[in-house]
């Protein structure tokens, strides 16, 4: 099935934020922005719901901190105990503070990585992936919104979206799998 | 306009009334001879609840009844007689510089905002204001106690009994910069350029709000505080040595300076929270918004955390390192201050790391209260393990005297900042980041 969407192209990113609003308060949907940076408030201006990442993050961290603590001791306190500096190191928790950094490296080597592998995941982001964006100004200048059309009619949408301050207007009849 | 409530009022007259009659019985039922000492401990011995000097567990009591035997003699009841005789002079000395260093945290802060021409804060910028107003009053009180220790009225300070430092080669050795007259002279020092910097910023922001044209005044306020935070990082650090590290003048860290700062700074970003949300549900501050309240909060995270490692730093270090003449500081503290040296790690971090970890939290005001509350207990017993094992050692006690201390300088904290505050209005409307403040958000 043929759908059919809007490309409305701005080129500020508060005149796209106002577009946004007015867009999402006319009940068009809004497929996907293209921004050439992070715009603030735009996810909420879109409606998306709040990322999960930082949860993720969280959990990341006790993996890290559970490695840390199995790894130091099983090298340092099971499998080969030494003197150092005086400090026997036959007991996990006397020898606690010497560890605390590898502890903590650890957590947060475990969140930090396993968050941006995440977010790569999430966000269908892989090495020599093919970019989807539809026009190549949105990674200079220009701030291009998808809106849907296939349920409306397409003349009130354009003249519409040219009033909320877009530059450009393309209408797009794009296959359903074609991406 | 703030206008000071008369409950508020009362209420802080109240808390200095019974602070100084707290701390007065503490000084009076303060031992004065060798034989007050034996009674007391006698009165311990046989099971009597005797209040200040009653030692904290029964683990400490044998302890402290074993080392007595090995001792002999007078010798451990003198010992224990100046440690009593210097109780109350340390609690009164832990509250007042704890006060104190909430202002002067506050003052840096205050400062960092208008050095960083910082965006969000300008709505808060009259409740720092008031905060710093105790600067005046604190830094008096604190000079004049700071003076009688320097002059060895009490025996607070080591260093000031010439008796003492005669014949221990690194007393000696450190005379010519720890001796009264030049410790109360750097003391005036830096007291009065902190006192100079708040006088002229109070001013500046004031006049801002009359005479916005080209910003002369903003102007100003910006360069002198980019010229205080210099001098602050300066002699913020040399007044810890002084002020706190010299308590124990055998012994030195080279992150002692910061140490002191990571603390003042967290509790006085504490205070800002705690008084805007008190002024916010009295309805007086309807520009602040939650996400000034959540920037606070982070404030209050990420200076926690920072806290922390310093702390940590400073501990790990020494601790594996183990030389004696270092490590005795921790070994003090860990066997005779157990509980209040680790509970502060809870309260400094583990508790605030688990309850300002969220986002969403930062925002529920009473979750920052109790939070802020923890902070604020825990910078205290931080303080009071700085203090204490040097002057008070295992006879410490947190009790009538430490508490009324504590209220009596609450008390004069609150009538003073919320005194301040009423002196001008609630917004600084002249400061040209204030439209940007008011609309800021997360």
């Amino acid at each position: 099935m043929a759908s059919k969407v809007i490309h409305a192209l701005y080129t500020d990113d508060d005149v796209l934020m106002d577009a946004v609003k007015q867009v999402r308060a006319e009940h068009y949907h809004i497929e996907e922005v293209y921004t050439p940076f992070p715009v603030h408030g735009l996810d909420k201006a879109m409606g998306l719901a709040p990322t999960r990442l930082a949860i993720t993050a969280f959990m990341y961290g006790c993996v890290g901190l559970t490695v840390a603590i199995t790894m130091m001791n099983y090298i340092m306190i099971e499998d080969w105990p030494q003197n150092i500096g005086g400090k026997p190191s036959f007991s996990y928790i006397e020898n606690m503070p010497a560890f605390v950094p590898i502890m903590f490296e650890l957590t947060v080597f475990f969140a930090a990585h396993l968050m941006v592998i995440t977010f790569y995941m999430r966000s269908k982001l892989w090495p020599f992936k093919e970019a989807e964006n539809p026009d190549v100004r949105t990674t200079d200048d220009h701030f291009l919104m998808e809106v849907d059309a296939s349920h409306h009619d397409v003349d009130t949408m354009t003249s519409f979206l040219s009033n909320t301050g877009a530059v450009e207007i393309k209408v797009i009849d794009k296959q359903e799998d074609n991406h | 306009m703030y206008t000071l409530s008369s409950k508020l009022r009362l209420f802080s007259i109240i808390l200095v009334i019974i602070g100084a009659l707290g701390l007065t019985y503490g000084f009076l039922s303060a031992p004065k001879t060798i034989e007050d000492v034996k009674e007391m401990a006698a009165h311990d011995a046989h099971g009597g609840g005797h209040g200040d000097a009653k030692a904290t567990s029964g683990d400490h009591a044998n302890e402290s009844h074993v080392k007595e035997e090995a001792h002999g003699g007078d010798s451990h009841y003198e010992h224990t007689l100046h440690q009593l005789q210097n109780k109350p002079w340390a609690a009164l000395y832990v509250a007042a510089f704890f006060f104190f260093m909430i202002a002067l945290g506050v003052l840096a802060f205050y400062a960092i905002q208008f050095a960083s021409q910082a965006g969000w804060s300008p709505v808060l910028f009259r409740v720092m204001e008031a905060i710093t107003a105790y600067l005046v009053p604190g830094g008096i009180i604190l000079f004049v106690i700071l003076a009688l220790s320097g002059f060895h009225v009490n025996h607070l300070f080591v260093w000031a009994d010439e008796t003492k430092v005669v014949g221990d080669k690194l007393l000696e050795g450190k005379a010519s910069w720890l001796n009264g007259g030049w410790f109360i002279f750097r003391a005036a020092f830096f007291l009065g350029g902190w006192m100079l910097y708040r006088h002229f910023a109070v001013k500046y922001s004031r006049k801002q709000d009359e005479d916005t044209t080209g910003n002369k005044w903003y102007k100003k306020s910006f360069k002198i505080a980019a010229g205080f935070l210099v001098f602050f990082i300066y002699t913020e650090s040399m007044a810890s040595w002084d002020w706190i590290m010299s308590f124990d003048p055998h012994w030195f860290s080279t992150l002692f300076g910061w140490y002191v700062f990571a603390s003042l700074f967290v509790s006085g970003i504490t205070t800002i929270a705690l008084i805007t949300i008190y002024l916010k549900s009295k309805g007086y501050m309807d520009f602040v918004n939650d996400s000034h309240i959540h920037d606070l909060a982070k404030f209050m995270f990420g200076v926690s955390i920072f806290w922390t490692y310093l702390w940590f730093s400073q501990f790990m270090l020494i601790w594996y390192s183990n030389i004696p003449e270092e490590v005795t500081y921790f070994i003090t503290r860990i066997e005779d201050y157990k509980l209040p040296f680790f509970g502060m790690v809870v309260m400094n971090f583990v508790f605030p790391l688990l309850v300002l970890m969220n986002s969403d939290y930062k925002r529920i005001n009473w979750f920052v209260v109790m939070a802020g509350i923890i902070i604020l207990c825990g910078h205290y017993v931080d303080i009071f393990n700085m203090v204490m094992p040097a002057t008070v050692g295992e006879s410490w006690f947190i009790g009538v005297t430490e508490i009324s201390a504590v209220l009596l300088f609450l008390g004069l904290f609150l009538f003073i900042v919320f005194k301040a505050l009423t002196k001008a209005p609630l917004l600084a409307k002249g400061n040209p980041y204030i439209e940007e403040s008011k609309h800021f958000h997360y």
